[in-house]
């Protein structure tokens, strides 16, 4: 076991270098193919009307006159030994794991991820709990009353949950509970836990809900067809022939059952929302990983699109690795080694 | 200084007319006019709920990231227009309603600039007892230090360039962090506490206009921290930075060290400033009709989402205002590629042009602009209403006289030609296929072209030999000025001497010599209204070369503060003045 | 009326509503069975074999299967009664055994676990009483190490270990009647006849009564008291295990006992299948419902395309017969034509 997570861990090392070395090619080999030189990637990180010398003196400092290879040995280097960036004024150095500075703020991008992981892990595992609990739920009462009207209503509403996009959702949300019935917090007024436990739940309750519906909806459909699955296999009809009261048959053995497979599917999802649930963030402004993804490609920002890509790489790898551990514990059957 | 000569009278079309009356229409005002009266446009030419009470605090969202909010490098003008909360540049923009903003005034300087040496040398007396959030005075050598430290442009790439451009620099010189001791009174230099001279390389009769830019703005050099200064900026205004996080929100508060007595121009009326950053575009309009947030601080009006919605619901609409910007959306017409390079084929171009398709493609009267037929926006000192290209009385364009021109350009039955595009910019999308569309009426065959918006000056649209090889003869183009004025208008739009063989410079079709003369007498003339009739006689000289394609005068539909006083837009910024604003 | 037999089952029919129509699955069966006795019920799939058990049990789908007719258990009446009547019985009263016994356990519990849970149903105990209790009985049904062995996942189990512990877990609360669907289908040769024989000493053990249902005659022969021959739902033949296999008189039950494997007969290639497939329950075959592969259809003079034959006795006691073909013909052709082929 413990050689097994061992092995599993260097694999993750190597991936996540795989995983920047294609990020970074997309950013730099790309446009290089493309035909655009130093001076025309620098140009992107300059004011309006720049002079050449500007240019080129950008292009310089940012080290876009070296090879690829350089560059990214550069970045890979800062990661292990940190790396120090000219002020003008001082020289800063940026300890490590410094991922390097963004092309437009020129801050250290470490201190950016770590301050916004706090943002989406709050969002990632409220939200997730919620929809862990209605949408097993909802999906295991449905299966158990297939073809009634709740069950009906519940997969008619859980279409819509799967189709309807966020920022539909959200908006609407906010609309509805933030601006006119004034229950829920407005967009963009995130609280630290650390700082007012109670605002940091009043501001975040919105996007929970929002975020859980489109994957309660999910939950709720995939737990259903997992439990009309396990209801009738032979075990569950050795259950009942024990004599067991319907209530245990359906939990301790149907869905029991039934949530091996959704469970893997849970810590892979929620390992793809810490690394950065975009559409929510975007839709109510929180400050998160996700919303730093997309304004950091909006602006070509290279350094900030590759700390943030890994960080949601390294989550989506643990989350993969947990799963994994998880699964031989809930299913006897599986072995690892 | 800037006096208005004549009336304006913004926009041709007769629909645009009637929405902007309001602007063009009130050209003497002297800032003093006021209203209550909740409806559109009120806060246009007249400050709206007009108050002196104090407190309060004021919640403003930025759908991005400031750019940077250090002086020497900031270069948005809503930034300058809040950066006059927390710092003082020599001389500023009046905060006046409409007209009246286009006005300079001196800020920490005494008066405006005094010019001697034909225009080669400007000297400002700084006001005295004006201090920093620490109670220190600002001296003369703060200025300069700002001034010089904002022309490293290895640390502040995105700041402007006008200083080191103008400045008698002294060779090699880097700026005052890599240049440190060079002796650079030859560029500045500061006889006494108070004076401060600048020493420019040629005549720059319009030097005021520079001494109101941020990077005026007085930074003590021992509190400078270069790249970093921008996370704590010793405030010289009546506000300072209470908390600073970069990139998700930060607020002002009083500065206690600030008086008022040296201080004509600001009334600071609330007590706090808050603002927050990278806030949805989308839900910044839903919460500014709410209430619950007073300002959209960039100012560039509302979203298409809730455009509808705005303009539909009457008592919605009365709460906005929609002001005409210094900044012209238009097209290139490239004379380097064939048979564009042809006179007579360019103005058939113009003539076929269907100028409704180009203000639908932006957003109709509302939200898109006026219809432009000059480079110069109205709000430009020196704009001259003039039409060269009539387009007929529904401005859909004049396909008789495009024909005959055609017939003299040697194409009679028309001709094709690339158009190029920002390929993430629907509007100049829906604007390209528009001129598709409008030109197929004579028969010139537009393909389009979408290119990358990132590299779209330096490696394609803005890059001369990549226009002539793969034959743009058309390319949609926009420009705004750094400053209200002709010069920061027109320089690098019809200046042929800014086209770059390497790309990146957004002036692609005009190379006309004279105009290069023209604008380098204009620019050393320091007569303010001899040089504004100078930037009209360019910008028809430019449009007789018919060379660009006038799109339309971008406008913006605002959403007016509920719960704030003495709100109105300032035209030096085309946006609400952020400096007199107070809380009801 | 009240039944005095351990277990009858009087005129048992079980059907289910489809789409296509009326499924009957069992269609009038009735039998009874004393403790300490053993009933085979013989047929090919979708026989109705199956369903009878479930029926029994009360398992088959209350949603949508109608049941009627009467089932007695010691003097209880099991298709009117209340759901959690039966519920009661079962597991602790009757029990079952089922075909497949690595589907039939559940993979996430040990062998244990499941049977310390069939114990505590029906028994107000603490786990450590119900887990000697478990490994008490995984012993008596010859696993070795059993207070190891307890511990262990079905997946650790062998075939014919899992279906000891499936045994096991059965007969852990002493059950009166015990269901045995298809016990060894899933094992091989010499782990059936074990099975088998741990079958029948825990029964003679526990005075139990018991119902086999296989298709393999093979496995009545050795162990039933009576035989119930099953085809389309319908009982064909029903008698003492020794008449059956002595006097059969239904085409039917010569056709499985000439497809019987047989220890004794180790040339298997001689095997001889009944021609053609089971019938469709959806679309039962007029008349009598196996006709369509009877050889001996045409002796019955058109009478087996059109008339379904009725249960009558047949020759010898308590030996039923469902066949057109005349009483004197059936006896002749077993003794002149199937009966030589059979032992040649």
């Amino acid at each position: 076991m413990i050689t097994y997570i061992i092995r599993r861990l260097f694999a993750a090392v190597v991936l996540l270098f795989i995983v920047s070395a294609v990020t970074f090619a997309i950013f730099y080999l790309v446009p290089r193919l493309a035909g655009a030189t130093p001076e025309t990637l620098a140009t992107r990180y300059v004011g309006r009307a720049a002079t050449p010398e500007t240019v080129s003196l950008i292009a310089h400092k940012l080290g876009f006159y070296d090879p690829i290879w350089v560059q990214y040995g550069r970045w890979i280097k800062g990661i292990f030994v940190g790396a120090d960036y000219n002020l003008g004024a001082s020289v800063d150095h940026c300890p490590a794991p410094c991922f390097g500075y963004s092309f437009i703020t020129r801050e250290p991008v470490w201190p950016d991820l770590v301050d916004r992981l706090p943002v989406t892990l709050s969002l990632a595992v409220g939200a997730s709990i919620l929809w862990a609990v209605f949408g097993v739920s909802i999906g295991a009462v449905s299966a158990l009353r297939r073809g009634s009207l709740l069950d009906r209503t519940a997969m008619g509403f859980s279409l819509a949950g799967v189709s309807l996009p966020i920022f539909f959702t959200g908006m609407i949300g906010l609309l509805v509970f933030s601006y006119t019935l004034k229950w829920t917090a407005v967009g963009g007024s995130y609280t630290p836990f650390t700082q007012n436990p109670a605002d940091w739940f009043y501001s975040l309750l919105l996007p929970w809900i929002v975020l859980a519906l489109q994957f309660s909806a999910q939950y709720a459909r995939l737990t259903r067809a997992g439990m009309l699955e396990t209801m009738g296999e032979d075990y569950i009809r050795t259950a009942r022939a024990k004599g067991l009261p319907e209530r245990a048959v359906t939990t301790r053995h149907g869905l029991r059952a039934a949530l091996t497979p959704i469970l893997t599917i849970f810590g892979l999802d929620v390992g793809l929302l810490l690394g950065g649930a975009v559409l929510t963030e975007t839709v109510f402004s929180l400050p998160g990983l996700g919303k730093y993804a997309i304004d950091a490609i909006t602006n070509n920002d290279l350094p900030k699109v590759l700390g943030v890509t890994l960080m949601a790489a390294f989550f989506v790898i643990i989350a993969n690795l947990i799963v994994d551990l998880l699964y031989a514990v809930v299913d006897p059957r599986v072995r690892l080694g | 200084m800037i006096r208005k000569s004549r009336v304006l009278v913004a926009g041709t079309a007769v629909l645009a007319l009637a929405l902007t009356a309001a602007c063009g229409g009130n050209d003497d005002s002297n800032g003093n006019e006021t209203t209550t009266k909740a409806e559109f446009n009120a806060a246009l030419t007249k400050v709206f709920n007009p108050s002196d009470k104090k407190g309060g605090t004021i919640r403003m969202a930025n759908a991005g990231d400031w750019d940077t909010l250090d002086p020497g490098e900031t270069y948005y003008g809503y930034s300058w227009d809040f950066l006059r909360l927390y710092g003082r540049s020599l001389v500023m923009f009046k905060p006046a309603p409409g007209k009246g903003s286009n006005e300079l005034v001196p800020d920490l300087a005494e008066s405006l600039g005094t010019p001697s040496d034909g225009g080669k040398t400007w000297t400002y007396k700084i006001r005295k007892g004006v201090k920093y959030e620490d109670g220190t005075e600002v001296k003369a050598a703060d200025v300069k230090y700002a001034v010089l430290r904002s022309t490293d442009k290895e640390t502040f790439p995105n700041g402007p360039a006008y200083f080191e451009a103008f400045l008698n620099l002294p060779d090699g010189y880097k700026g005052p962090y890599k240049s440190k001791g060079m002796n650079t009174d030859q560029a500045i230099s500061t006889p006494d506490d108070y004076t401060i001279v600048f020493h420019l390389k040629q005549a720059f009769g319009g030097f005021d206009y520079m001494a109101q830019l941020s990077q005026t703005v007085p930074v003590p050099e021992a509190k400078d921290t270069g790249a970093k200064y921008k996370e704590h900026v010793i405030s010289s205004g009546p506000y300072m930075f209470d908390q600073n996080n970069l990139g998700k929100n930060f607020s002002l508060k009083r500065n206690p060290n600030w008086d008022a007595s040296t201080d004509p121009n600001r009334k600071a009326l609330p007590d706090r400033y808050e603002v927050a950053l990278n806030v949805n575009a989308d839900d910044i309009d839903n919460r500014l009709i709410s209430g619950d947030l007073d300002v959209d601080v960039v100012g560039t009006g509302v979203q298409p989402a809730a455009l509808g919605r705005v303009v539909g619901d009457p008592a919605l609409k009365a709460q906005t205002d929609n002001p005409v910007l210094a900044r012209l959306w238009y097209t290139s017409i490239n004379p380097t590629v064939a048979p564009l390079d042809n006179i007579e084929c360019r103005k058939a171009v113009l003539y076929a042009e269907d100028r409704t398709g180009y203000q639908t493609a932006y957003g109709g009267p509302l939200a898109g602009g006026d219809i432009a037929t000059t480079l110069l926006p109205p709000a430009i000192p020196g704009y001259q209403k003039f039409d060269l290209y009539p387009a007929g009385p529904d401005n859909k364009g004049d396909l008789a006289k495009a024909k005959e021109a055609l017939t003299k350009c040697g194409q009679p039955n028309g001709f094709a030609t690339n158009m190029a595009y920002r390929a993430e910019r629907p509007k100049e999308k829906a604007t390209a296929e528009a001129l598709q569309q409008s030109l197929a009426r004579v028969g010139i065959k537009l393909t389009l072209k979408p290119y990358p918006q990132g590299d779209y000056f330096s490696a394609y649209a803005g890059n001369p030999p990549f226009v002539v090889k793969n034959k743009l003869g058309l390319l949609t183009n926009g420009w705004g000025a750094d400053w209200n004025d002709g010069f920061g208008f027109l320089s690098q739009m019809v200046d042929s001497r800014v086209i770059r063989e390497t790309g990146g410079s957004s002036n692609t079709s005009v190379r006309i010599p004279e105009v290069d003369t023209m604008l380098d007498q204009a620019i050393v003339e320091t007569d303010a209204d001899k040089r504004n009739a100078m930037w009209g006689a360019i910008d028809k000289r430019v449009m007789e070369e018919a060379v660009i394609m006038p799109g339309i005068d971008a406008k913006s539909l605002m959403i007016r503060p509920k719960n704030l006083t003495n709100v109105f837009i300032s035209e030096a910024y085309g946006m609400y003045d952020y400096l007199s604003l107070g809380v009801a | 009326m009240a039944s005095d037999a351990f277990l009858e089952v009087r005129d048992l029919r079980i059907s289910f509503p489809t789409d296509d129509g009326l499924v009957r699955s069992v269609d009038g069966l009735t039998f009874t069975l004393e403790r300490g006795k053993t009933l085979g019920i013989v047929g090919e799939s979708g026989s109705g074999k199956s369903v009878t058990s479930l029926g029994i049990l009360g398992l088959h789908n209350r949603r949508n299967a109608e049941v009627s007719g009467e089932i007695w258990l010691d003097g209880q009446e099991l298709v009117g009664a209340s759901p959690d009547t039966v519920r009661g019985l079962r597991g602790n009263k009757m029990a079952m055994i089922f075909q497949d016994p690595l589907s039939s356990m559940h993979p996430y519990y040990t062998v244990g676990a499941q049977i310390v849970e069939a114990y505590r149903v029906h028994n107000r105990v603490s786990k450590q009483v119900a887990r000697k209790h478990a490994i008490d009985m995984l012993g008596r049904v010859g696993i070795p190490q059993p207070d190891r062995r307890v511990d262990d996942y079905p997946h650790q189990f062998s075939g014919g270990m899992r279906q000891r512990a499936m045994i096991a877990m059965a007969l852990v609360n002493d059950p009166e009647l015990l269901i045995a669907d298809e016990p060894t289908t899933a094992l091989d040769v010499t782990v059936q006849a074990q099975i088998l024989d741990l079958m029948h000493s825990l029964q003679e053990e526990f005075d139990s009564a018991l119902i086999i249902i296989t298709h393999d005659l093979g496995v009545v022969a050795e162990l039933s008291d009576d035989v119930l021959v099953m085809y389309g739902g319908k009982c064909v033949e029903y008698g003492p295990a020794t008449t059956i296999f002595e006097q059969p008189e239904h085409p039917y039950t010569w056709g499985l006992l000439g497809s019987m494997p047989r220890m004794d007969r180790p040339n298997l290639d001689r095997l001889s299948p009944i021609p053609g497939l089971p019938p469709s329950m959806i679309n039962l075959p007029s008349g009598c419902a196996f006709h369509p592969r009877c050889a001996y259809e045409p002796r019955t003079g058109g009478l087996a395309t059109t008339l379904t034959p009725e249960l009558v006795p047949a020759a010898g006691g308590r030996h039923l017969v469902r066949c057109h073909l005349p009483a004197q013909e059936r006896r002749r052709i077993w003794t002149d034509e199937v009966k030589p082929e059979l032992e040649a």
